[in-house]
This record gives C-alpha cells, structure tokens and sequence, in this order.
C-alpha cells in the first residue's frame, strides 16, 4: 500500500514536471533566455521567483479502514445481519461512484470442519455480500466473491468468541 | 477400545539427513500379524541409513507384521540361518543383508528373505545406489517382503504429498510414504491446500492462494515448473485427476455458488458436471473413471453422494449423521474413507460400500482429509493431537495406527501418491 501511494505520488509529481516542459515552455526557447523568461501559470512563476515549488498532495484513499469492510456472521449462517447494512451500503456507493474501483469480497469461516467443505462455505458468505452490493447497483464488473474458508483466521484460538470473530467477509479493494 | 495399548517406539535414527523431522511411533495390536525378525544388515553401523530399521518400521506401520527381536544376531544375505533358533524366537520369516560402499562411493545393498517355519529362501534382492536413495531402498526392501509375504502389493516406496504451516510460512512437501526425506516442492507465505497425485506420480495439483483467492495449479515435482491450470472468477478448488490423468475435476464458483467441473488437466475451457443452488465440492473419480463421488449439502447438510462422472443423476451415499465430508476410495472402490462429525467432533469414518457399513476407526476429534494408499491397505490423515496438527496412517479396520509426527508447526493435507514405477 505504502509503496503504490509512493508510485502514485512520483507519477504526480513527473506529470506536474513535464507537463510545465512540455506546454508551456515553448521548445525554441530552450537554448536562448527561456529558462528566466516568466511563464505563465507554470511553476517558477509568481511572487515566490524562479525556484518555488508546488506542493502535491495525493488524495487521500477514500477506502473505510479495516473496521468498516468487515461483516460478521452468525454459526452456520450465510444472512446479513440487518447492522452491517449500512457498512454495506457505504462501500457500495465508494465502488458506484468509481468504475476503476475493483473489490473483493473474501469468505471466512471459523476453524471447524474440513478445509475444503469451509471454502464452500466462506465462498456462501462473500457471495452473500456480493449479492447485496449487486441489489445496490454495483456492476458485476467491479465484484469478485472469493473464499479463505478456515484458512485466514481473523483472531486464533477455539473460544466462541474468536470463531465469531473468524466467520466474516471481509471487502478487500484491489 | 483396546485397554492394553501396545506402544512400540521406533526412533528412526536422524544420520545427518537435514528432512529427518517425523518419529514414527506405531499402536495398537492386529488380529493377524507375521512375525518377522529383520537383522541388522552387515556393514550398516557405518552406512548412512539404518536399512533393517527402517524395513521394520514400514512393515510394522502396516499392520501386517510383527517384529520379533533378532538379539543382535550377525548375519547378511549369503547367511544360512538355523531354522530352529528363529522358530524359538517365534519368528515366521526373517530378513538379512548387508550394506557395502562401492568404490564409485555408491552404496551395494543385498537382502535375502526366508521363511524360517518351513526353512525355505524366498528369494533376495540387490541394489546399487548413491547414497540419498538408500533409504528408497529400504523402502522396496519392505515392498518385497511385504509382497512376499501377504501377496499384495507394499507401498513404502510411494511417496506422499502434505502441507505444513510454520508462523507465516506454508511449504508443500513430498515425502517418503513414512514421512521422512520430505522436500519441499513449494514455498509460499499465502495458504496451499488440497494437494492431489496425478495418476503418473509426477504432478501435484492444488490449490494455492498466492494472488489472494484459491486458484488451481499443476506442478510438475521433478522440475518444479507449474501451470495455472484454473484461476476463473471466484473461488477455484478440490482438483481430482481422472485415473488417465488427462481430466481435472473441481469446484469452481465463476457462475455463482459451489459448482462441480471437468476441464482437461493442461487447463482450457471447464465443463459444468450438474447445476444447482447448493454446495457441490470434494469430487473424487472412482478407479474406473466412470463415477464421481462428491460432497452436497442438496439434502440439507453436507453429504457424499456419487453421480456419472459425464455428469447426471446422483445417488445420496452417506446416510447417518449431518455432516459428512471429504471422502476417499480405496482403489478396489471397496471402501470409503470420509470425515463425519459426531456429537461436534469430526472422526475418520471407513463405510463397506457393498453392505454400507460403517465405522468410526480413531479416538481423536478433528480428523481431516483421509487418503487412501494405493494398495487400499492404510488410509493417511490429518488430524490434532495435544492440540497440535499430526498425520496418522491407519489400517482399514483402525486396529494399527502410527504418527508421522511433524516438529515444529502445524502439518495437515496429506494426499498419498500411486504406485511408483
């Protein structure tokens, strides 16, 4: 993540550079008296001199921390609860409003039974979710239901309260 | 339950083999068992494997045999032994040998196998190997007196496949059929499960979850190239070869549920087996190739049914219980091994196809994955002891078992391979 705000901040950052070369600064002008002539609405101009710098700032991810795309289920269960509709909700209009968006909705369950049977069941829940997101408009494209099963335990250990912690789907932008 | 609980204790020697990392401890007592003594073949104290040791263990692991203390009796292959001394030992056959370095720095093993009632020579067999197949040789040392013997075919020269988990690290290994000399085929820090022979012996598919959902993929063991043979939108899981290994069966959920295919096994365009609404996974193709057994919870809960494997009608097989899952045949399609929970614990269950008798073979509570051995003589499992992840193989009947006890980490997803050539 830290690393593709990073390559998003230096593709910023070169569009800026050449994008000041580029159309405002005619290419005749080069080798002449270009570089202290004024420029327009480029940078270097204005009353900070020849040597201001713009600074970039890269959107913040509009993405809701871990904690608001993460739905809980009961045992055995494959319903929403009626809670995690509004979290639903929220992720869904953050994906309609954004057609590049891609999310995957991960299945999880607790930690008995067999592995592959679990997969099956995880994959219930993220379709579960998937199905919701779909009845809020969200184009099929921009959806994937994937499942963990028992694989990725959100917290260890066999107490009712962490398998209720485990039996999750989990949004996962991509 | 047997009250009086024969332990035997076999510490395989550890002889600087870095992979030596299993124990095998084997229980319980068989209703018919060979005695057998198997004399420390000559020259062994200075050979890097322990070759009567190990011989011992594979056919005690069996089920079948009874190792009958030889006393340290100093014989090899070229040894006549005196017949009345093993009989009043209470020995039915003996192995002898001998282990010689050659002067290529291989390694000469020879055998002899008698029958010490009747005082005949069953014959012998002699190798010559480097030293990292020594204890493959071992291994055809017990399938040839394990063959000898019963008139079946051994399997402690097939290797089997497993799955461990170490802090963030998962590792596919492949293994002799005792455990030991595993390698690792695949490294991974995202889960693997699901592990399947293909019939040849030399690919392993699975399901991997490397790009963050479970994709399917074929890995050639040998030289460790792999193909993506399924990554469909949604979940892909549960590969199963055809017996001619040319057709992969799985589950895949890129039309919306749980769903069973066929696709050839180099991937390409899959073929949906049957189309509903519920869970359809686990496939398995009988030895014929013309039946699928699967798990469906169509009727409620999770049940192993068996349909064409072209597709069709399918008949519900398991009947007792909630919650049966992950079956695995026997090659004769006699018997099949599943997990079914039972009062909330999950216990490896072996059903008698013809009659549809069943038996629950453990005393443990959360069994997983069974795997037939390819003689259909032991089943492989996973399962918990002291709450820590172990694998188990058992005689059919449940009456031996023996710990293939991983060090460090969690092991589970045993498949075991086919006969090797």
């Amino acid at each position: 993540m830290k690393q593709l705000v990073l390559v998003a901040a230096v593709a910023v950052f070169l569009s800026a550079c050449s994008s000041t070369k580029l159309d405002n600064v005619p290419v005749e002008d080069k080798s002449g008296s270009g570089v202290a002539q004024p420029i327009g609405s480029g940078a270097g101009t204005g009353p900070a001199g020849e040597r201001a710098v713009t600074p970039v700032a890269v959107e913040k991810s509009r993405v809701p921390d871990a904690a608001n795309r993460v739905v809980y289920f009961d045992y055995d269960s494959y319903a929403i609860r009626p809670e995690f509709q509004a979290l639903i909700e929220n992720n869904a209009k953050l994906v309609r409003a954004d057609k590049s968006k891609k999310i995957a909705i991960e299945g999880h369950t607790d930690d008995r039974g067999g592995r592959e049977y679990n997969l099956a069941l995880g994959q219930k829940r993220a379709e579960a979710v998937r199905r919701a997101m779909g009845l809020l408009g969200v184009p099929e494209s921009q959806l994937e239901a994937v499942s963990f099963g028992k694989e990725k335990p959100a917290v260890m250990g066999g107490t009712e309260d962490a398998m209720a912690k485990n039996r999750r789907a989990e949004i996962s932008y991509r | 339950m047997l009250k009086r609980h024969l332990l035997i204790l076999i510490t395989t020697l550890v002889c600087g083999s870095a992979f030596a990392q299993f124990r095998v401890e084997v229980s319980g007592v068989g209703l018919t068992q060979v005695p057998i003594a198997i004399a420390t073949f000559r020259g062994e104290e200075s050979a890097p494997q322990k070759i009567a040791g190990i011989v011992q263990a594979d056919l005690e692991r069996s089920g079948q045999f009874r190792a009958v203390d030889t006393g340290g009796a100093a014989m090899d292959e070229g040894s006549r032994p005196e017949v009345s001394t093993w009989r009043q030992k209470g020995a039915d056959a003996l192995v002898t040998g001998s282990i010689t370095r050659l002067a290529d720095g291989r390694f000469d093993v020879r055998m002899r196998l008698w029958d010490v009632v009747r005082g005949t020579d069953l014959g012998g067999q002699s190798y010559a190997v480097v030293a990292g197949d020594l204890r493959l040789v071992a291994h055809r040392v017990a399938d040839f007196v394990y063959e000898k013997m019963t008139g079946d075919k051994g399997i402690f020269s097939t290797r089997i496949a497993y799955v461990t988990k170490v802090g963030p690290s998962y590792n596919l290994w492949v293994a002799d059929a005792d455990g030991e000399s595993a390698q690792s085929a695949l490294n991974s820090a995202e889960p693997i499960i699901s592990p399947s022979w293909a019939p040849n012996g030399q690919q392993l598919a699975y399901v991997s979850f490397e790009s963050r959902k479970p994709v399917i993929f074929v890995h050639d063991v040998a030289t460790g190239k792999r193909r993506l043979v399924a990554n469909f939108k949604g979940s892909n899981s549960a590969p199963a070869w055809s017996p001619d290994g040319k057709t992969l069966a799985a589950t895949l959920t890129r039309d919306g549920g749980s769903q069973l295919y066929v696709m050839d096994a180099n991937g390409g365009e899959p073929r949906r087996l049957a189309q509903n609404s519920s869970i359809d996974t686990e496939p398995i193709f009988t030895t014929n190739g013309k039946s699928i057994y699967f798990v469906s919870d169509r009727g409620g809960a999770p049940q192993i049914y068996r349909m064409p494997s072209t597709g069709g009608n399918a008949e519900r097989v398991t009947f007792t219980g909630t919650y049966n899952i992950s079956p695995s045949l026997s090659p004769d399609g006699k018997w099949l091994a599943y997990i079914s929970r039972v009062s909330g614990v999950f216990k490896l269950h072996v059903m008698d196809l013809a009659t549809g008798a069943t038996n629950a073979i453990t005393d443990t509570t959360a069994d997983e994955n069974p795997s037939f051995s390819p003689n259909g003589r032991l089943i492989i499992y996973a399962t918990q002891q002291q709450g820590r992840e172990a694998l188990m193989t058992t005689t059919v009947d449940g009456k031996i078992k023996a710990r293939l006890a991983g060090q460090g980490g969690d092991i589970r997803e045993p498949d075991w391979g086919p006969m090797q050539k």
